[in-house]
């Protein structure tokens, strides 16, 4: 089962770009972080079984697959949000930039790697404040007015915002909440932005410029998306991890895995025999 | 011409379940206003700059006033919630974020029962724990039972509004970096804080009237209270005290100090929902 991963996985988790006939239309990409021998449970019931994935430096990511596969826990992984579930057990070991993130502190951890929920969740506070938090708790010495500015610039909603910023953020739209959900976490400039499912409670307009603003955001951080929208990964994905029941089926350059599946079972999914 | 019959009935019923419920809900206002216009009706004549301002008047002279039991009565709610609003708080930010399920239910259910005390045997707790001991009644022990009759309330509906904050707004906050304290107190109790601060205000105006604690803690005192370590005077006894007396004009006090102690709980409700209903709320999912 696990051999239809290799292709695309090497041993030591090199980049899917290095394989196969992408190699010469696709730079090799550094690794921003790597997901080795991951094997996860809630209790009893194990989720994800011998995970091996790298996340490319400056790339969008994509993981897809059906409900309940295990993509949204292995996302929450990766900034170690799955902590905050009790009888929750990882194995394994997940780097980022060459380093176990499972010894760091995870407030640190935190900081680097951001994340982005499936409903938008603004705190009970201004806009300002709601993006100006990550800085204050962690006690930035930035100019707060500046460094908020510049977030909301590179969430796209500082034209829309730039003259209520002391109004509730609950008087925004869900898709401008969650724009400026995504500010908030670039607030603290992490180093990977982790988005679960960010577009699921948002109409199509909304969801375009969420996309729109995610290829944007390469420049500046590494992006992990989840996503049961296959367009969607399509759309906007550099990479793409296929998972079926707690396994990584297929992991490639997204153009490969959309159009040269290696896999029957990707290949049943994208053209949706099941799902 | 059955089914008019039973359409009228139908109709008949709907109409009287309709009126019945109606009158329940204005008998239920109209309570309040009722109390209201009778404690004016009989006491309003008794509220004079004086009855501010002036010790109560010897047995026997009519006029003075009820100052100190104002002022008594001020201490003892500032001493009752300076003791039990932080001890049911915390309690309930532990309960809330920190404890099993286990001890929670087990602190959950004393709490309850704590609440179902007798305020009279509340007071004779407080009688052998801060009176006792020291062989004289005093404002602290009027405090110390206040306050331990809030300790419940508090702990209850806080703890009932932290749980109420949805688990997204924690998760935002620390997948920012925030360690869970910093999560508590910059997100989880602003999101939470209109709601715990009506309780404390419910708390507060539950034990203002409260008679029974007081009467052998902070005692009672005609004169003004030498300090916080002596007896004194405050609204509840006194209107008990002053209604069970022969005298017409004290009765007329009575009713007068039981105005005063209404307004102020009033008086206090809506300040603090004039403040409360400024800032940023959570919407309701």
């Amino acid at each position: 089962m696990h051999a239809s991963v290799r292709p695309a996985v090497s041993v030591n988790i090199t980049p899917p770009v290095t394989t196969g006939a992408h190699r010469e239309t696709m730079a090799p990409a550094e690794m921003r972080m790597s997901v080795s021998r991951v094997n996860f449970w809630y209790g009893p019931k194990q989720v994800l079984f011998d995970i091996n994935l790298g996340i490319a430096t400056s790339k969008v990511t994509a993981l897809i697959g059906p409900s309940g596969c295990g993509k949204s826990t292995l996302l929450r992984t990766l900034d170690r949000m799955h902590e905050t579930v009790r009888n929750a057990r990882l194995e394994g070991e997940i780097l980022l930039d060459g380093k176990n993130i499972l010894a760091q502190d995870v407030t640190q951890l935190r900081r680097r790697v951001g994340m982005v929920f499936q409903r938008p969740n603004p705190f009970p506070k201004s806009i300002f404040e709601n993006v100006a938090y990550g800085l204050r708790i962690n006690g930035s010495k930035l100019p707060m007015p500046e460094a908020v500015e510049k977030s909301l610039r590179h969430a796209a909603l500082w034209d829309e915002v730039k003259d209520h910023l002391h109004k509730s953020a609950y008087e925004l739209s869900g898709g401008q909440q969650q724009r400026l959900c995504i500010a908030r976490a670039l607030a603290v400039e992490p180093e990977v932005l982790l988005l679960d499912e960010p577009c699921s409670a948002l109409d199509p307009i909304s969801t375009a410029k969420i996309e729109e603003l995610l290829v944007q955001l390469k420049d500046l951080c590494t992006i992990v998306t989840v996503t049961h929208n296959m367009q969607q990964a399509a759309r906007i994905s550099d990479f793409t991890a296929f998972l079926l029941n707690g396994q990584v089926i297929e992991f490639s350059p997204t153009p490969q895995l959309f159009t040269k599946p290696t896999d029957p079972r990707t290949e049943a999914y994208i053209t949706g025999r099941f799902g | 011409m059955n089914m008019n019959a039973q359409l009228r009935w139908r109709k008949f019923v709907s109409n009287f379940m309709l009126t019945m419920t109606g009158l329940c809900a204005l008998v239920a206002v109209s309570v309040l206003f009722f109390i209201l216009g009778y404690l004016v009706y009989h006491g309003g004549t008794s509220i004079n700059w004086d009855f501010f301002t002036k010790l109560p008047a010897p047995v026997g002279e009519s006029g003075g006033g009820m100052a100190n039991a104002i002022l008594g009565s001020a201490k003892l709610l500032l001493l009752a919630t300076c003791f039990g609003v932080p001890i049911g708080f915390f309690g309930a930010i532990y309960l809330a974020e920190f404890s099993s399920s286990k001890i929670a239910f087990v602190v959950r259910y004393a709490a309850d029962l704590l609440n179902g005390v007798p305020s009279i045997v509340i007071g004779i707790f407080a009688y052998g724990l801060a009176v006792h001991p020291f062989k004289h009644f005093s404002t602290y022990a009027g405090g110390f039972a206040l306050g331990v009759m809030m300790i419940p309330i508090t702990l209850r509906s806080t703890e009932e509004f932290l749980l109420g904050v949805p688990r997204t707004l924690r998760e935002g906050a620390m997948a920012l970096g925030a360690s869970k304290w910093k999560t508590i107190a910059t997100v989880i109790v602003p999101a939470a804080y209109r709601g715990i601060l009506t309780a404390i205000l419910l708390a507060f105006a539950r034990v203002a009237g409260e008679t029974a604690p007081l009467l052998f803690t902070a005692l009672g005192n005609r004169f003004w209270s030498n300090g916080w370590n002596e007896p004194t005077a405050s609204l509840p006894v006194m209107i008990y005290n002053y209604a069970l007396s022969p005298f017409e004009d004290w009765h007329r006090q009575a009713w007068a100090a039981g105005l005063v102690l209404l307004t102020l709980i009033l008086v206090i409700n809506i300040v603090a929902r004039a403040i409360l209903s400024r800032g940023i709320s959570v919407p309701r999912a």
